[in-house]
């Protein structure tokens, strides 16, 4: 097995360690109502986010 | 604060300590025998419709994100800690004040499910099955061909090409399925045995392969709360699921992101 330290500078690229801190940030932590500005904790946001972002990916 | 600044929440902990700059500079609210950590952000970057936009920028979220996580490692890693979920904004601090109070119980009970535990994430990838396992690490790119590596031209050039193909194919549609299947089926087994060693365990959703950047088949991205004295034996259990096609893939220790949930209210 592979053991990867979290912010391990092994692992290649950038991005292969964003996607384990946003499976962390964007679904877990604790989600807070009420008189916020504004929050995330609208998930079909951060899909939406998350679908624009994977095809800017496949653009490139 | 003015209405053009707002107050960025990172954590909640019970006790200030010294903490790296997030967003911005890091400062704490304490309220109802609770701190929060925070930095005072403008709303041109950090209001509602800045951060439609924003969110749709890798580089921007990744920058964020990275921000965020600096500042909840540091205070986790010295007290126990409740993350809060990714740019949670208020319009001043006197209203994060109020949310210590509101929900000072909810916190305490999130603190002390956490103390004395760390998260572990365990991923669990598919290789192609009658391959070897890849064993080039990083990268991802798609060097790997998909299927159809048995049949290799060479003793094959007399066959009938048509019918021949698409029962092959057929046949091969078939096989996938029944692996895919028996893939998830273990997946399962994996998750009850991590889960077996945790104080709490839950699943994300499979990463998209475009940004995980591997091509394998992800069957199990698992969290895991483990008690501090047991993360060698979870370690250890993890490791010995792997093989036969397998890849396990152990990362952490996190601060508990999987396992802050709070009623909403």
């Amino acid at each position: 097995m592979t053991r990867d330290v979290v912010a391990d500078d092994r692992i290649p690229p950038e991005r292969v360690a964003l996607v384990d801190l946003l499976d962390r940030l964007l679904a877990g932590g604790v989600v807070l109502t009420g008189d916020l500005v504004l929050s995330i904790a609208d998930v079909d946001l951060v899909r939406v986010s998350l679908r624009a972002i994977i095809t800017s990916i496949e653009a490139a | 604060m003015t209405g053009d600044a707002g107050t960025y929440v990172y954590a909640v902990a019970r006790s200030a300590v010294e903490c790296p700059d997030g967003v911005g500079s890091v400062r704490t609210v304490a309220g109802a025998g609770l701190v929060a950590y925070v930095s005072t952000v403008p709303l041109a970057e950090f209001g509602e419709e800045p951060l439609r936009r924003s969110l749709e920028d890798l580089d921007w979220l990744s920058v964020t994100a990275r921000a965020h996580h600096r500042v909840v490692e540091t205070v986790a890693a010295a007290t126990p800690t409740a993350p809060v979920r990714l740019v949670t904004v208020y319009a001043d601090d006197q209203q994060v004040r109020d949310l210590l109070e509101r929900r000072r119980d909810d916190f305490l009970d999130v603190l002390s499910h956490v103390t004395g535990r760390r998260e572990w994430g365990v991923k669990v990838y598919a290789g192609h099955s009658s391959e070897p396992s890849a064993t080039a690490r990083g990268g991802g790119d798609a060097r790997k061909p998909e299927g159809g590596d048995a049949h290799k031209p060479g003793n094959g050039d007399a066959r009938k090409p048509g019918t021949a193909y698409l029962e092959r194919r057929r046949a091969g549609l078939r096989g996938r399925e029944q692996v895919r299947r028996q893939l998830l089926a273990r997946a399962d087994h994996m998750h009850a045995a991590l889960s077996a060693l945790s104080v709490a365990s839950c699943r994300h959703r499979a990463q998209d392969p475009h940004l995980s950047g591997r091509t394998e088949m992800m069957v199990l991205n698992g969290a895991y709360l483990v008690d501090e004295g047991r993360d060698e034996e979870f370690a250890a259990a993890a490791g010995g699921l792997g093989g036969d096609g397998v890849e396990v893939r152990l990362t952490g220790p996190w601060a508990p992101y999987s396992f802050t949930v709070m009623e909403a209210r």
